[in-house]
């Protein structure tokens, strides 16, 4: 049967986290069909790579190990996978929406005449009845996304056309190994029989600078955010815990950072960062304008205060009223109970 | 040198960033009446790169290529008051229901009428959000893509060197001529509508305009073929037309969940177990959280 093949993104030698939420999300979506997942890695000095993606349950992974392969650009890593779809015809193709993903993504998919859905925010399996033939479809990947500036959510799904191909953002799917000592099968790609040496080398890459940030709040679907009455630094962990739990990162007011709280790195606010996270949860935040700039088109906030009158309720979907060393912990351990 | 001739690939959007209370008609679909539309800002963008390239090379030019119903020229007349030369206009019933795929496959085939050296757009329109169709225009026509541009950084007739933004830095390519470069929102905004060329075009229109217009008018536009926006039908491009449209899509949506519009209003939450037990369920049963 066709595979699930995840196409991985690779910078300085390490897996994007994104690939590895992907390949997660492809192990259970193959189990669920009774395929393989296939990962694909291009770049240059690849030699390890196996041991990072086979514990997430990786069955087959190609390498594409070419100098000429990093830093990437579009129309080699295009030539590649293409004519490695072409030969394998993998049923479903997923790939991070990342500058990458969201650039080759599309050029393949127009090669290939394959429907692509970008952002998807969930996948499942399912069947499918197409309105006018009566035809059934079994087993479909569901693409699901928001659409229309985020007001509808579209279910999408490619009938006829293979692979199946979708793009997720970082963060959405968790990352979760899938057995330790999982072993999969390393097959090496013929770069050169793949390129078009005369065409595909065309763009150069001058100048590069990649920061190595480890922290992305703009990409945050959740963010935990603290303020100057989270009280000190220790308390601070409480909020790394919750952001932990639920798959979230940690932010900060100016007045936390500049308490020395947490790293300007997470400052949110007109002289920090601007985020637009599905769920703030704003700690001992008073909700100054400096600080509600950067977070004012999160879809939801709950914001938790001692201060009843805090000017970020405004802001609030929820306002809680009390002491956040108490209120986080029962956030945590009711997440725990009703989270399957 | 002669002159690089430039189209931008622009698209007419609602404004799903200003959506109101009536944005939903009672049988919960999208009321697109109750929405503005705009030209999509990030074609702005690749309009403002498309014009400073044409300042700084002589004898270029700038024409805007839009797929859209008749009213989609408010956009072509827009970019001419900012500075474009002029526009075409791509509209007919057979694009109907076309996905990004069919959208790229459409545009590529009116692309080839026009023989550009630089098609420029914008990194993704607002009411998809996909930043698919740049790199399919470019795969259908053969030609490399440079995505996220946010500054041509030099140009000449033969290579551009572009400085692109990405997640976590920048970038700087070269890429030959011809090529498709699509423009991200962190590039220079538009300049603004310059008053002498919107008294010169303001009366310019696409022939799905003039349906209703009189004589007068008729034989003014016929006097002055500058105010002509150009207008193409399915017959005027060499296509399949089973790449058109909803059979040219692969595509399919299967439903549409509209998100329940709620007024901001607060819900108070006591700190006691019970209640904040209730406030995580509700958030992972509408999918919130977990």
């Amino acid at each position: 049967m066709n595979s699930v093949f995840v196409y991985c993104e690779i910078e300085d030698g390490t897996i994007a986290d994104v690939s590895l939420e992907l390949l997660t999300k492809g192990r259970t979506l193959a189990s669920k069909l009774g395929v393989k997942l296939e990962a694909i890695v291009l770049g240059s000095g690849l030699k390890d790579v196996e041991k990072q993606v086979f514990p997430y349950g990786v069955d087959v992974l190609w390498k594409g190990d070419d100098k000429r392969l990093a830093p990437y650009t579009t129309l080699p890593h295009t030539s590649v996978l293409v004519n490695l779809f072409k030969e394998e015809k993998p049923q479903i193709a997923f790939m991070g929406a990342t500058s990458i993903g969201r650039d080759l993504g599309p050029r393949v998919s127009s090669a290939l005449h394959s429907g692509l859905t970008a952002d998807c925010t969930s996948l499942e399996i399912g069947d499918y009845e197409d309105a006018k033939t009566k035809q059934v479809y079994h087993n479909l990947l569901y693409q699901i996304r928001p659409a229309f500036g985020g007001n509808i959510v579209a279910t999408i799904v490619n009938p006829e056309c293979r692979p199946q191909m979708a793009t997720v953002r970082e963060g959405v799917m968790k990352k979760e190994i899938y057995n330790p000592s999982h072993q999969g099968e390393v097959k090496n790609i013929d770069v050169n029989r793949y390129v078009n040496a005369d065409v595909d080398f065309v763009i150069k890459v001058i100048e590069r600078q990649i920061e190595k940030s480890k922290i992305n709040l703009k990409a945050a679907p959740i963010i935990v955010a603290g303020g100057y009455g989270v009280g000190s630094k220790e308390n601070f962990n409480l909020l790394y815990e919750l952001a932990e739990v639920l798959g979230g990162e940690v932010g900060a007011s100016r007045a936390a950072v500049d308490a020395g709280f947490c790293e300007h790195e997470r400052q949110i606010g007109q002289t920090g960062v601007t985020v637009r996270p599905k769920l703030y949860i704003a700690c001992g935040i008073s909700g100054q304008i400096q600080h509600t700039a950067g977070m004012e088109e999160s879809a939801m906030v709950i914001a938790i205060n001692t201060d009843s009158n805090a000017p970020i309720n405004k802001f609030a979907d929820y306002v809680i009223t009390g002491d956040l060393n108490v209120v986080i912990p029962k956030m945590i351990q009711y997440y725990k109970k009703n989270s399957k | 040198m002669k002159g690089l001739k430039i189209v931008v690939l622009a698209k007419q959007v609602p404004d799903t960033r200003n959506v109101g209370k009536d944005a939903m008609k009672a049988d919960g679909t999208v009321n697109r009446a109750a929405l503005p539309a705009i030209f999509n800002p990030e074609d702005l963008n690749a309009l403002e790169q498309a014009l400073r390239i044409k300042d700084s090379n002589e004898g270029s030019t700038v024409h805007i290529l839009t797929m859209g119903p008749g009213r989609a020229a408010e956009i072509i007349r827009e970019a001419m008051f900012r500075g474009a030369d002029g526009g075409y206009l791509l509209s007919d019933r057979a694009f109907a229901g076309s996905d990004t795929l069919a959208t790229s496959y459409a545009l590529s085939c009116a692309l080839r009428n026009l023989s550009a050296d630089l098609i420029i757009c914008g990194r993704q329109a607002i009411d998809g959000d996909t930043a698919q169709v740049g790199p399919q225009v470019a795969e259908k026509l053969g030609l490399p893509q440079v995505t996220y541009a946010e500054e041509v950084l030099a140009c000449n007739d033969k290579e551009l060197t572009i400085r692109r933004r990405l997640e976590r830095g920048i970038e700087v390519v070269t890429c030959p001529i011809p090529a498709v470069i699509t423009v991200n929102g962190s590039a220079a905004s538009c300049r603004p509508r310059n008053a002498r060329r919107v008294m010169q075009y303001k009366y310019a229109k696409a022939a799905s305009e003039m349906q209703n217009a009189d004589d007068d008018y008729i034989s003014i536009i016929n006097q002055r073929p500058y105010l002509k926006i150009t207008e193409w039908s399915v017959n005027d491009i060499t296509c399949d037309p089973q790449d058109l449209g909803l059979s040219g899509s692969p595509t399919k949506v299967k439903t549409i969940e509209n998100v329940v519009f709620q007024a901001k209003e607060a819900k108070t939450v006591e700190a006691n177990d019970e209640a904040i037990e209730n406030m995580v369920k509700e958030l992972i049963s509408n999918h919130t959280i977990g």
